[in-house]
């Protein structure tokens, strides 16, 4: 199975502007199937981007959001090359991780 | 004079009843002609859009609104379907329990060849759809059919899609009044009111592409099926052309046919036939 994550990050100058697309299912617990039986919540819980050892963005999420997330910040630093580390885990404890190279 | 009125007008439909049995098959033989059909519905949608590029309505309601394409410019950067390709891409390569796969089924191994379904297989006198095609393939191999609406039916289509993007949809209709037949139907299908809310296709998509319905745009039915299959945010997934017959049925308010029933795969002839020329775009991503 291919990663979960899908990344891109592209340095301009001082500034580097990622974006992601994780595939989840999101499922709020709220939601009932086909059956009329809920669908269990199942949703990330904690989304991070880390550079050069330091955290860059960390998102607490919940299951308000919605499914296969896609996500889009910049940060200071970062140059072409560097390697940044990107890992999630859900609230079943299954989790994911995958390293980009900024471009 | 009322009375005499309605006698006349019996006898007048009398008599062209008399003359409808007398030659029915030379009057049909003489009005069908697809290929000015197909050229006048395109005329209308470039008359109607004299700005927008022909190979541009495939983009459907990106084509009509400024704003929904700046959006979907950035969203195309990296695409919703992205997923569907990749896992459709693994499905196709993944051999059958007895060995064989896919490509074994298609004509040039599977890889763009999109442009040229739905075709109409003489053998059985009736159309085939790229979807009906590929859950033959798989009960031929000993496999289960997937469903036609989403899930690996739609990562399926969106590689093969994916595969042959820019391709100009190339829909033949042979010399066989089977196949004038099928694509009559689907045309006749197309423009027919149904459901309580007595829409046809055509209401929203030939009188009415470009306006909103509620929050949507509305696509021009011409080049229609060449972004298939979509993601559609609406769906939280992606559909098949299939799902897309049945919600359009569903919203009208009208009961919607089986995926892939005779009427279904008509109307894909029909409409896939209309649009010969215009370029692949699938799969394509849609609010």
């Amino acid at each position: 199975m291919a990663s979960t994550i899908r990344v891109r990050a592209t340095s301009s100058g001082d500034i580097t502007e990622v974006q992601a697309l994780i595939q989840h299912p999101m499922d709020s617990g709220f939601v009932k199937d086909a059956k009329g039986e809920i669908i269990p919540p199942h949703f990330i819980q904690q989304l991070k981007f880390e550079h050069d050892g330091k955290d860059v963005f960390v998102a607490d999420w919940g299951p308000a959001v919605s499914k296969d997330p896609y996500v889009k910040f910049s940060f200071k630093g970062g140059k072409k090359g560097d390697d940044l580390r990107i890992s999630w885990v859900d609230n079943k404890g299954a989790s994911d991780t995958t390293t980009a190279k900024v471009g | 004079m009322k009375r005499r009125g309605s006698v006349l007008i019996g006898s007048a439909f009398v008599a062209l009843a008399a003359l409808a049995f007398a030659a029915p098959r030379v009057v049909a033989a003489d009005k069908i002609d697809p290929a000015t059909e197909a050229k006048a519905f395109r005329n209308y949608f470039t008359a109607k859009f004299p700005k927008v590029k022909l190979d541009d309505f495939v983009n459907g309601p990106y084509s009509m609104n400024a704003d929904m394409r700046k959006q979907w410019v950035e969203k195309e950067e990296f695409p919703p379907y992205e997923f569907a390709v990749d896992a459709g891409k693994e499905m196709f390569a993944k051999p059958f329990k007895n060995g064989k796969t896919y490509a074994d089924c298609f004509p040039n191994g599977g890889v763009g060849i999109r442009q040229n379904y739905p075709h109409f297989d003489a053998k059985e006198g009736k159309v085939v759809t790229l979807e009906l095609a590929l859950n033959r393939c798989r009960e031929a191999n000993g496999e289960a059919p997937y469903s036609y609406v989403k899930d690996e039916m739609a990562s399926l289509t969106a590689y093969m899609a994916f595969t042959s993007r820019g391709k100009p949809f190339d829909i033949r209709i042979p010399d066989d009044p089977r196949a004038l037949e099928a694509y009559e139907n689907g045309k006749r299908y197309f423009y027919t009111r149904r459901g309580q809310l007595n829409f046809s296709c055509a209401s929203c998509h030939v009188q009415s592409p470009g306006e909103r319905i509620r929050a949507e745009i509305l696509a021009p039915a011409l080049g229609i099926l060449n972004a298939m299959p979509i993601y559609r945010s609406e769906w939280n997934g992606m559909g098949t052309i299939s799902r897309r017959f049945v919600t359009c049925n569903s919203q009208t308010r009208a009961v919607p046919l089986e995926p892939q029933s005779d009427e279904y795969r008509d109307l894909e002839y029909f409409l896939s036939y209309v649009s010969n020329g215009l370029p692949i775009a699938g799969p394509g991503a849609r609010p």
